[in-house]
C-alpha cells in the first residue's frame, strides 16, 4: 500500500507533464525526515499532515522554477534535471539531518498489536497505514473523476492545448500536480519513516521498485498502480516465506530425482530457494511485463 | 584541438598515472606521520565511515598530546573515500601512495580488504626501500589471514571464526537455548557466518536443533516482517546474524512489529542505528553482541577516553580496537626509531600490547591476526553505576561474559613470506 502511495504521485506526474521524476523517492525521503522534525516539536499526527504539505510545497517550487525551465529543451532535460535533483535533495538531507538514521518514532497511541493471525502480532500503526493509503486511494479517484478540478487535470492530460484554450491557466495545473505527486511521496515517507528506518539512504532503497510498479500497472494509471502495488507487495511476500527450489519443485512435477554436482554453478541455480531470490522477483516482473504487454496491466497510453 | 597536442595531453596523463615518473615526495623529518583512511565517506555506508574516520582523529589526539612519536612527531589522519567499491579502494590507495603515505589502514568490507591487502603485497614486491603497510581494523574474513595473508596486513579486530568461537563458548553456559534460528545476509561474510555458526554449534551444542537457516539479499531488504514471520513459525528461542548497518536494524524492528521476544546473538548489534532499532524494539538485554570492548567495561583508563570522544565528537567509541591500533604502531615506531613501515612492521610482528579494556593482546606472528579477550555484552536499560548508554537512548551495554584470548585461539593456514 505504500507502494501504491509512492506510485501514484509517480503516475500522476509522468501522465500529466510526461515528466519520469527520479527525484520522486527523493521527496518520499524529505517527507520522512520532515516528519520526524516536526514530530519532535509537535507530535506525530501535526507532523503527518505538515510534512507533505511542506514537500508539496517544495515539489510545487521546484516545478515552477525548476521543471518549467528547462521544459523546452525536451524529455531527456526534465529527466536529467530530476535526476540530478534526486542527488542535491540526498546531500542537503545529509547536511541538515546528518548521514547516520534518526530515531523517528510511531506515535504511542497506535504502538500496540492490533490483532493475532497465525501467530504473529498485526502492528496497529500498520493498519492505519493501511487505511490511511485506501482513503488516499478513494479520495484521488473521487477527485479525478467526480470534481471541477479533476476533470481539468484529465483534460490537460490528453489536450493541454484545448485546455489552455478554454481559459485555464494549464502550468499551474501543472505545478499543482507536481506538488500534489509530492506531497503524496511525502505522506508515504512521513508513514513509513516511522515504521522503519529513517536514514538518508532510504531514496535509492525504494526508489527502483517504484519504477517497476509504475510500468507493471501502466503508466498513467491510478488503478493500475493500486493493483500492481499489492501484486508485487504479495508476490515478495509469498516468495519470501517459501522454501521452495528447483530441486524441490522439478522432482514434484515430474518426478525425475536429479543432483547436480556440488559446488558447482549449476548446484548454485538447483538449489537456490525463492526465499533468496524474493527480492528480485519485482524486476523479473517488470522485465516480463515489458516483454509481453509494454503498456502495462491498465496502461492506457504508449510509453 | 590538433592532433599533436591530443597526443602530447595522453602522454603527459601516462606519465602523471605511471607512478615511477613521479618522484615521491617523503615526510621532512619532523613533519607528522601520515595514515591514508580509506572507507566509504559517501553514500549508504558514509555514516559508518563517518563515525570511524572520528573515532580515529580523536584516537591520534590523544596519542599526540602524550607527545607523539619519535620524539615530538604528530600522527595524522588523512580520510580518502573509497565510495563503497573495490576499484576505488585501490585508486585511494594509490593516491595516498602518490602523496608520500606509507600507511594504509581500512575496516568496512572484506572484499576491499582483499584488494588492498593484494595490492600493498605487490607493491612492495616491486618497490623495495619505499614499503606500505595495510592495518585493518575491521574487515572480519578468515581469508586475510589464512590462505591470502600477507606479511604486510595486520589485522586488529577478531575475525569471523574467533567471533563465533565467542558466540558458541557463551552458548555453552546457556541451556536455556534449545532452538536456533540463522539469518545473514547472502554475500562471502554471510554465507561464512552461517557456515561457521552450523559448524561450530555441531562442536559445542549438539543439542541445539538449527530450525532456520535463512539468507537474505545484502541491503536490498526494506521489510523483514516475512522473514520474522518465519522465524516465529519455526518456533526458535534463538537468533543468530552477522546482519550489520541497516540489514541489522530493519531485521530488530520487524522482530519488534511482530512481538518476537528472542535471543538475538549478533555480531553488529552495536552498529550506527543498531541501538535504536533495539530500544524502539524494547527487547531489553536480549539482544547481544560479541567485540573486543563496550563502553561500560569497569576500566577506569577506558572510560577517561570514553568520556572525551563523546565530548568532543559526539559520537561511541565504536573501535576499541582502533585504540589498540594506533597505540601499537605509535610504540612500534617507536621502538624501530624510525616511521619506515620496513623496520616497524618487524616489530608489529609478534608484538604482545596492554589493550584498550585492560588484559594483554599479541599480534600472531603466524598470520598477523591480533589475538585478544572477547566479551559478549547485551543492551538494554542502564544499571547501576553504568555511565554510558548508546546513540542517545537512555541504553547501554552489559557485559554478560569475557572470552579469555587464550580461548579464541583459532588454528591458521597462513604461510607468511617474510622479506628478507
Amino acid at each position: 500500500m505504500l507502494y501504491f502511495l509512492m506510485a501514484a504521485g509517480l503516475t500522476l506526474i509522468f501522465s500529466m507533464m510526461g515528466v519520469l521524476n527520479f527525484a520522486h523517492a527523493s521527496f518520499y525521503m524529505l517527507g520522512a525526515f520532515l516528519g520526524y522534525q516536526i514530530s519532535q516539536w509537535a507530535g506525530f499526527f501535526p507532523a503527518l499532515f505538515l510534512a507533505p504539505l511542506i514537500a508539496g510545497a517544495i515539489g510545487a517550487l521546484v516545478e515552477r522554477f525548476g521543471l518549467r525551465t528547462v521544459h523546452k529543451y525536451g524529455h531527456v532535460a526534465e529527466l536529467l534535471f530530476t535526476f540530478g535533483l534526486a542527488y542535491v535533495i540526498e546531500e542537503v538531507i545529509q547536511m541538515i539531518w546528518g548521514k547516520l538514521q534518526v530515531d523517528y518514532r510511531k506515535p504511542e497511541i497506535l504502538d500496540f498489536s492490533a490483532f493475532t493471525i497465525l501467530g504473529t502480532n498485526y502492528p496497529a500503526f500498520r493498519v492505519f497505514m493501511l487505511v490511511f493509503s485506501v482513503l488516499i486511494f478513494i479520495g484521488l479517484m473521487l477527485m479525478l473523476t467526480r470534481t471541477r478540478a479533476g476533470l481539468i487535470i484529465q483534460a490537460s492530460l490528453t489536450h493541454p492545448n484545448m485546455v489552455g484554450m478554454l481559459g485555464h491557466n494549464v502550468p499551474r495545473v501543472f505545478m499543482l500536480v507536481f506538488g500534489l505527486g509530492t506531497a503524496l511521496a511525502a505522506v508515504a515517507g512521513a508513514l513509513n519513516g516511522a515504521n522503519q528506518v529513517t536514514q538518508a539512504n532510504m531514496a535509492a532503497l525504494l526508489g527502483p521498485i517504484l519504477f517497476v510498479i509504475v510500468v507493471v500497472g501502466g503508466l498513467g494509471s491510478l488503478l493500475g498502480g493500486f493493483v500492481a502495488s499489492l501484486l508485487i507487495a504479495f508476490v515478495v511476500i509469498f516468495a519470501t516465506g517459501s522454501d521452495a527450489s528447483l530441486s524441490k519443485i522439478v522432482p514434484w512435477l515430474t518426478g525425475v530425482q536429479f543432483q547436480p554436482a556440488s559446488p558447482s554453478l549449476l548446484n548454485d541455480v538447483w538449489t537456490v530457494t525463492l526465499a533468496q531470490i524474493a527480492p528480485l522477483l519485482p524486476y523479473l516482473m517488470l522485465v516480463l511485463v515489458l516483454i509481453f504487454r509494454p503498456t502495462g496491466l491498465f496502461g492506457t497510453r504508449d510509453t | 584541438m590538433p592532433k599533436t597536442l591530443l597526443g602530447l595531453a595522453a602522454i603527459g596523463l601516462a606519465a602523471g598515472a605511471s607512478i615511477f615518473a613521479m618522484p615521491q615526495k617523503s615526510d621532512a623529518q619532523g613533519a607528522p606521520v601520515r595514515i591514508a583512511y580509506v572507507d566509504p565517506l559517501s553514500g549508504p555506508m558514509a555514516g559508518i565511515g563517518d563515525t570511524g574516520l572520528k573515532n580515529f582523529q580523536y584516537i591520534l589526539e590523544e596519542i599526540n598530546a602524550k607527545g607523539g612519536v619519535l620524539g615530538g612527531r604528530k600522527l595524522e589522519i588523512v580520510p580518502y573515500d573509497n565510495k563503497l567499491n573495490a576499484q576505488e579502494t585501490i585508486v585511494q590507495v594509490q593516491k595516498a601512495i602518490d602523496d608520500g603515505i606509507r600507511i594504509i589502514t581500512q575496516g568496512n568490507g572484506t572484499a576491499f580488504a582483499i584488494a588492498i591487502s593484494e595490492f600493498v603485497t605487490k607493491y612492495n614486491e616491486r618497490n623495495p626501500g619505499k614499503e606500505v603497510v595495510y592495518l585493518n581494523y575491521a574487515a572480519v574474513d578468515p581469508i586475510l589471514t589464512n590462505a591470502k595473508c600477507s606479511y604486510w596486513h595486520f589485522r586488529w579486530d577478531a575475525n569471523t571464526e574467533q567471533k563465533m568461537a565467542a558466540i558458541t563458548n557463551f552458548l555453552q553456559n546457556r541451556k536455556d537455548v534449545k532452538k536456533m534460528y540463522l539469518i545473514n545476509q547472502d554475500y562471502a561474510f554471510g554465507q561464512g557466518v552461517r557456515d561457521l555458526a552450523v559448524k561450530m554449534l555441531k562442536e559445542k551444542r549438539s543439542d541445539i536443533e538449527i530450525v532456520g537457516n535463512e539468507l537474505h539479499p545484502l541491503a536490498k531488504v526494506t521489510d523483514f516482517s516475512p522473514y520474522i514471520a518465519k522465524i516465529k513459525a519455526s518456533g526458535a528461542d534463538s537468533v543468530i546474524t552477522g546482519n550489520w548497518g541497516s540489514d541489522m536494524a530493519l531485521l530488530v524492528k520487524a522482530a519488534a512489529d511482530a512481538g518476537l521476544q528472542v535471543n538475538f546473538f549478533t555480531f553488529y548489534a552495536g552498529g550506527t542505528g543498531g541501538p535504536t532499532a533495539i530500544k524502539q524494539a524494547n527487547l531489553s538485554d536480549r539482544v547481544y553482541a560479541v567485540g573486543e570492548g563496550f563502553a561500560n567495561i569497569d576500566h577506569k583508563p577506558a572510560h577517561a577516553f570514553e568520556k572525551g570522544l563523546r565530548a568532543k565528537y559526539g559520537v561511541s567509541l565504536f573501535y576499541p580496537r582502533g585504540v589498540n591500533q594506533m597505540r601499537m604502531l605509535a610504540a612500534a615506531i617507536n621502538q624501530a626509531k624510525s616511521d619506515d613501515p620496513k623496520k616497524f612492521a618487524a616489530v608489529l610482528h609478534g608484538m604482545k600490547f596492554e589493550v584498550f579494556n585492560g588484559g594483554e593482546g599479541t599480534m600472531r606472528a603466524d598470520d598477523h591476526q591480533f589475538i585478544q579477550p572477547l566479551y559478549m555484552a547485551s543492551f538494554g536499560p542502564l544499571k547501576a553505576g553504568q555511565e554510558f548508554d548508546e546513540e542517545k537512548t537512555g541504553w547501554g551495554w552489559t557485559i554478560a561474559g569475557k572470552i579469555d584470548a587464550k580461548d579464541t585461539l583459532v588454528p591458521t593456514t597462513c604461510k607468511m613470506n617474510k622479506p628478507s
